[in-house]
């Protein structure tokens, strides 16, 4: 088994490298204080490219493969989440029903501005009593006169408060909600009756914000059902298939961040004495960091497996995926944990970013399906006939 | 205008470098290879007077084929072409000889300016530079950090001991970069996409009709003496610590 990196991906991931380190990392903290990326960083991402990683090449993106965009999501994800979270929307949940199943039209017209960065995508699937049981939203949208009409309230939605698009799922009929009768809508900011609401206060992912998405007889043009006319009744499939994708990338993630947080787990137990020597020749320290090393190494090789799968298979790797984002997020929180108990009293304290990643970290095991709900998706996978 | 920019893959200077077992190379495993920094500002130059000027930039390496990595680097970051002189045995040689068998890729080129980092990071010559100019017959400005063309004349800026030199001459010109010429930019994601389209010529010695003739060879490579732990001056009270490190200044450290 090969499992050397093409260039071109080597090339990438050195360019992120530095610019993490250069950039990034250096303004962690105060973008942590400040709750806000400045706006030249953005503009820096956009010049990077780093807007339209899984959008095609035709329409302005680099169509990284599955293997393609972990990499370069590990490596950005070595410094504050809230940066890769800025950029995660629009190539990741927010795009992809357009990419996956929007008409040549919708492709056209919102692809190119969400690859360049110029508009932010959103991806508004969860509402106050529809979180895992997805299915049970109550949003609704009813054609009128020509034109469908959105009521109903979104929550928990990332990037929601900076987008320009979002991808809305409501339903158009409730008797067969999942079963064809939920549809997919691209709304746009400007649409009437569409407004942000609260802002929420989070444990972490200071500097990317999550927000309610309002409906208020909200008019949406009748081309705006992502993949048309003929798709109306059939968004849970696309919301389905958006979040499938999304998982091999939410796991690099984690695995980034893991990584990051070993290196500096490995430093500080070199540097910081007690009684008389570096905490790095005490066993018990010496074996959160083997055990830190050793499933980070796990997580790796699972992950570039199931992305090396999903591109030469061109289709989805439904179980393998959740089995790597439920390894991998589960993974990482094991090695936050131990990273601040290495860090001792210094991982409890702001001024030093092992409390954060531990704070940021603690979302990977939530969103984009829970560890519960992948374990469901695994098992059914598994059992099915 | 013709820009060349000439670029040596170099160790990451957050590579630990370990001697060889034969005691005169380095250890190559584990080695994470990056364009040299210096030339990085050669690359940013070169775009920047193509930018204002138009012209193409051409990127030249020599060495084994991972060179390539390196040389795409430059062509992400917009270079236009790139030769590679592909060799597995370069790596260490004599940078007189090496500059001579860049002249020979250099020379159909045209040059108006070539461009050199002011020296390599790994062996810190700085040679490669001033044997292309001569085998070329051009003046070479070294380690400058501004630069200005009018027409078929460049004046240069180079620090010299916190003053500045400003030389000028004639084109066709060496320049070798110095940090503070400018702030090199990222290799972008589209631009590496780009890159892998954008011609890679690999030549060999032998297309070249040059063979080895090295005047200087590497005899040994010492690693830098371990440094030696440092001193913890014991005492109870301020005074007697005083006194001890006093002490430990004048009879260990003789520095006082
Ligand atoms: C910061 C943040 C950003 C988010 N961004 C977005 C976004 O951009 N777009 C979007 O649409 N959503 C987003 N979400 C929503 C996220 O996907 C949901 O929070 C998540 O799916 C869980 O839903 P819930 O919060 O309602 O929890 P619940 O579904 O209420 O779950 C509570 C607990 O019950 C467990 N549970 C539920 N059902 C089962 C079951 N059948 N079997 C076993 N256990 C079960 C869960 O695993 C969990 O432990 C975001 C959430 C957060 C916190």
């Amino acid at each position: 088994m090969d499992y050397t990196i093409p260039e071109n991906l080597a090339l990438m991931v050195e360019t992120i490298r530095r610019f993490v380190k250069k950039d990034l990392d250096p303004i962690s903290q105060q973008v942590e204080k400040d709750d806000r990326i400045p706006d030249g960083i953005v503009e820096a991402m956009r010049e990077l490219g780093l807007f339209g990683l899984s959008i095609p090449e035709e329409f302005g993106g680099l169509g990284l493969g599955a293997l393609g965009e972990c990499l370069v999501y590990e490596e950005l994800s070595k410094t504050n989440a809230c940066f890769r979270t800025r950029v995660a929307t629009n190539n990741g949940i927010g795009s992809q029903g357009i990419v996956l199943d929007g008409t040549p039209e919708q492709k056209e017209r919102y692809l190119p501005r969400l690859a360049s960065g110029e508009w932010t995508a959103c991806f508004a699937l969860t509402e106050p009593e529809a979180g895992s049981d997805a299915a049970n939203i109550q949003t609704t949208a009813e054609l009128v006169e020509g034109r469908w009409l959105l009521n109903g309230r979104k929550h928990f939605i990332t990037n929601g408060s900076e987008s320009h698009v979002a991808t809305v799922f409501a339903l158009t009929d409730k008797s067969k909600r999942a079963k064809g009768g939920i549809t997919a809508f691209i709304v746009e900011k400007t649409y009437p009756g569409f407004s942000v609401g609260t802002i929420e206060s989070k444990m972490g992912m200071r500097g990317s914000h999550t927000c309610e998405l309002i409906f208020d007889n909200c008019e949406v043009p009748a081309e705006n059902v992502i993949g048309g006319q003929a798709k109306v009744g059939q968004g849970f499939k696309t919301a389905m298939k958006t979040l499938d994708k999304g998982r091999l990338t939410m796991a690099a993630s984690a695995l980034g961040a893991a990584q990051r947080l070993l290196e500096l787990s490995v430093d500080y137990a070199k540097q910081r004495v007690q009684f008389g020597r570096p905490i790095a020749e005490f066993q018990a320290v010496q074996f959160m960091l083997a055990d830190m090393a050793s499933q980070i190494y796990a997580a790796r090789q699972m992950l570039y497996h199931a992305a090396w799968l999903r591109d030469k298979r061109g289709s989805a790797v439904i179980k393998e995926a959740s089995m790597v984002k439920l390894f991998c997020t589960e993974m990482a929180g094991r090695v936050a944990d131990m990273a601040v108990q290495v860090h001792g009293g210094m991982g409890y304290m702001k001024d030093y970013p092992v409390e954060r990643f531990y704070r940021d970290l603690r979302l990977t095991r939530i969103y984009e399906g829970t560890s519960e709900i992948q374990r469901l998706v695994i098992a059914r996978e598994m059992l099915k006939a | 205008m013709n820009l060349v920019v000439c670029i040596k893959q170099v160790p990451d200077t957050e590579t630990q470098i370990k001697v060889g077992a034969d005691g005169k190379s380095i250890n190559m495993d584990d080695i994470k290879w990056v364009m040299n920094p210096y030339d990085e500002f050669g690359v940013e130059e070169a775009l920047r007077i193509k930018a204002d000027k138009g012209g193409d930039v051409i990127v030249v390496g020599a060495g084994p084929k991972r060179v390539t990595e390196a040389l795409r680097t430059a062509l992400a970051m917009g270079a236009d072409k790139a030769i590679l002189i592909e060799d597995e045995g370069l790596y260490g040689a004599d940078p007189i000889f090496v500059g001579k068998l860049l002249a020979k890729a250099i020379e159909p080129l045209n040059p108006d300016i070539v461009f050199f980092g002011q020296r390599a990071v790994d062996d810190d010559c700085g040679l490669a530079s001033s044997s292309v100019a001569e085998a070329l017959g051009m003046p070479q400005l070294a380690v400058i950090v501004k630069q200005e063309l009018d027409g078929d004349t460049i004046k240069v800026q180079r620090p010299v001991e916190g003053q500045t030199n400003v030389l000028s001459t004639k084109l066709p010109v060496c320049l070798t970069a110095q940090k503070g010429l400018n702030e090199p930019r990222y290799a972008s994601l589209p631009g590496i996409m780009k890159a892998k389209k954008k011609p890679l010529e690999v030549k060999t010695l032998a297309d070249l009709g040059v063979e080895r003739d090295d005047k200087i060879e590497i005899a040994a490579i010492n690693p830098p003496p371990e440094r030696a732990p440092g001193k913890v001056i014991q005492g109870e009270t301020p005074e007697e610590l005083a006194v001890n490190l006093a002490k430990a200044l004048r009879e260990e450290a003789k520095v006082i």
